[in-house]
């Protein structure tokens, strides 16, 4: 399926990045980042393992904090404001992780009402199932309902994980490599429901991935993580425009022979 | 490029690893005291997890149950045995159920509970937090805004403040058995003339005393594994290292409060 054309507001920054910096021990891994997310798009972010793709989401949504630099979410600082105002930004954030990390111990009924549940006061038990049925169709994964986590492949725990950060309808998601270990239909059906998403609930999102066929299919623009910075950001051919050997590679791996 | 950066450092001698290991293990101490002042914060906060809180319990007393009571009997049973020799020197063994009771109720059955409920609990709370830290399961509950720490540490600390001291006094009576049966089966007293007996030299301020000792090791046990498991480092090793910090701290802290305990109720004799 070819991405149609999205509504993007460009003069509303959902997330703003400026000057951030970020190191363990003696190795900085993020050393001064710019980055813009405008309302309704969505990014790609591209870049070679290690090169901390993972820590900047992570520092997006307050699980890790910066060395030096500001980040703005939805009009909240995320360094600067208390622990309360934070869970609060964070219901509006959904989090995909890397490894899925599903609750090992709940089914995946009880993974998905848990965030409804401890998030949504006074909500009912239909309204709960039919949230859950919702989402799980989305993924198409509706017959694991009462399975556990271990009982599911690699694959089923990712879509699983991306729905379960789906149930709360949050206005910024950010995919970690959603399409990493998946075969190519499941893939081709992950950036479907990445561009349904944002065009149904005209959400704006992060997609960190390796994979060209995601990214192209995705992306309304395209940021490539080289040397701690984002050095080349924009559409998916003026990124891979360019003979520098830091960034062909990428492109030449998935496309050509 | 990361590159990794030789460490040549000269190797430390073995009395400065010592010293950097002690002062390692005070600085966890004061961690864990600051955990202890952000449970007491939330706790009190909704939502309050009363399911979870039962489940944790019946955990709780369900993994040590068995080990307890072999345990409670076999310390009573022992106990009885080793101490009436010394006691027949003085042609004193009527003595023996006042004796055993005492040793039971005010030092064996606390101490013994909380040993092994350290191993049996401490360690598993502490590996179940600490793999699900490692594989970022804590981190996708705080990111959904599902307030990880009351769900997982408040929860299992309240359930162990509960089910240790009800454990701790089970085993008193367990290990009361187990004498009484030693008792009846050397001394041939009666169970009635026994428990007289055994419950005669004891006072209020005991049992409380005992209760108390249970309730504060309960709270340790749980909220040491809590700590444990829920500041575990990434990687495998943490895992292991989360089980076994549980333990180790936990029963270093019970050996204290011990002897904290018997100091202050010895004030209000
Ligand atoms: N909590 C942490 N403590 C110490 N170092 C960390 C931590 N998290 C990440 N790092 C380091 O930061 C660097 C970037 O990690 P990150 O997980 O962001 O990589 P990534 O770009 O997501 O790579 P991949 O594509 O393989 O997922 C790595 O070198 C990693 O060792
Ligand atoms: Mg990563």
């Amino acid at each position: 399926m070819q991405k149609q054309k999205a509504k993007i507001d460009t003069s509303n920054e959902v997330v703003k990045i400026r000057g951030l910096e970020k190191s363990f021990g003696d190795y900085d891994v993020l050393r001064g980042i710019d980055l813009d997310l405008y309302q309704g798009e969505n990014l790609v972010v591209l870049g070679r393992s290690g090169t901390g793709k993972s820590v900047l989401i992570k520092l997006i949504s307050g699980l890790l904090r910066p060395d030096a630099g500001s980040i703005e979410v939805l009009g909240n600082d995320v360094a600067a404001i208390s622990q309360r105002e934070l869970e609060a930004l964070r219901i509006r954030i959904g989090f995909s992780f890397q490894n899925s990390a599903l609750y090992d111990s709940m089914t995946v009924r009880k993974n998905l009402e848990f965030p409804l549940v401890r998030n949504r006061k006074g909500i009912t038990k239909a309204e709960i199932d039919k949230n859950v049925e919702s989402v799980l169709d989305a993924v198409g994964l509706s017959q694991t309902i009462n399975q556990m986590p271990s009982e599911l492949s690699g694959g089923q725990r990712k879509r699983i994980g991306i729905a379960r950060t789906l149930i709360l309808n949050p206005e910024i998601m950010m995919y970690d490599e959603p399409t990493a270990g998946l075969d190519p239909i499941t893939c081709i059906e992950i950036n479907d429901l990445i561009n349904e998403v944002q065009k149904n609930y005209n959400t704006s999102s992060i997609i960190i991935t390796h994979d060209l066929t995601c990214a192209k299919q995705t992306g309304d623009r395209v940021a490539m993580l080289l040397d701690g910075q984002f050095q080349r950001v924009g559409t998916f051919e003026e990124v891979f425009k360019t003979d520098d050997v830091r960034v062909k590679p990428f492109y030449d791996y998935n496309f050509t022979e | 490029m990361n590159t990794i950066k030789s460490t040549t450092r000269p190797m430390p001698s073995r009395l400065s690893r010592a010293k950097d290991s002690v002062s390692d293990f005070f600085l966890m101490l004061y961690r864990v005291y600051a955990f202890v002042l952000r449970f007491f914060k939330e706790v009190l906060m909704p939502p309050y997890d009363l399911k979870e809180i039962v489940r944790q319990c019946y955990e709780t007393g369900v993994r040590s149950f068995t080990l307890i009571t072999l345990t409670g009997f076999i310390v009573g049973v022992i106990f009885t045995k080793q101490s009436r020799p010394s006691l027949t020197g003085f042609g004193a063994t009527s003595w023996l159920p006042s004796l055993v009771s005492i040793a039971i109720m005010k030092a064996l059955a606390p101490l013994v509970t909380a040993l092994i409920a350290a191993g049996k609990v401490g360690s598993s709370i502490g590996a179940e937090l600490g793999s699900m830290r490692v594989t970022e399961q804590i981190d996708a509950m705080e990111v959904s805004g599902t307030k990880p720490f009351k769900f997982l540490v408040c929860t299992r600390v309240i359930a162990t403040t509960i089910t240790i001291p009800l454990l701790s006094t089970y085993v008193a009576f367990i290990a009361l058995l187990g004498g009484y049966l030693n008792v009846s089966a050397n001394e041939g007293t009666t169970y009635t003339t026994f428990m007289e007996q055994a419950f005669d030299p004891l006072t209020f301020v005991d049992f409380w005393a005992s209760l108390s000792k249970a309730i504060v090791f309960g709270f340790t046990i749980g909220i040491v594994g809590c700590y444990q498991g829920f500041n575990a480092d990434k990687g495998t090793e943490g895992v292991g290292k989360a089980a076994n910090g549980a333990v180790v701290t936990a029963m270093f802290l019970v050996f204290i409060e011990e002897v904290l305990i018997v100091q202050i109720a010895g004030w209000f004799r």
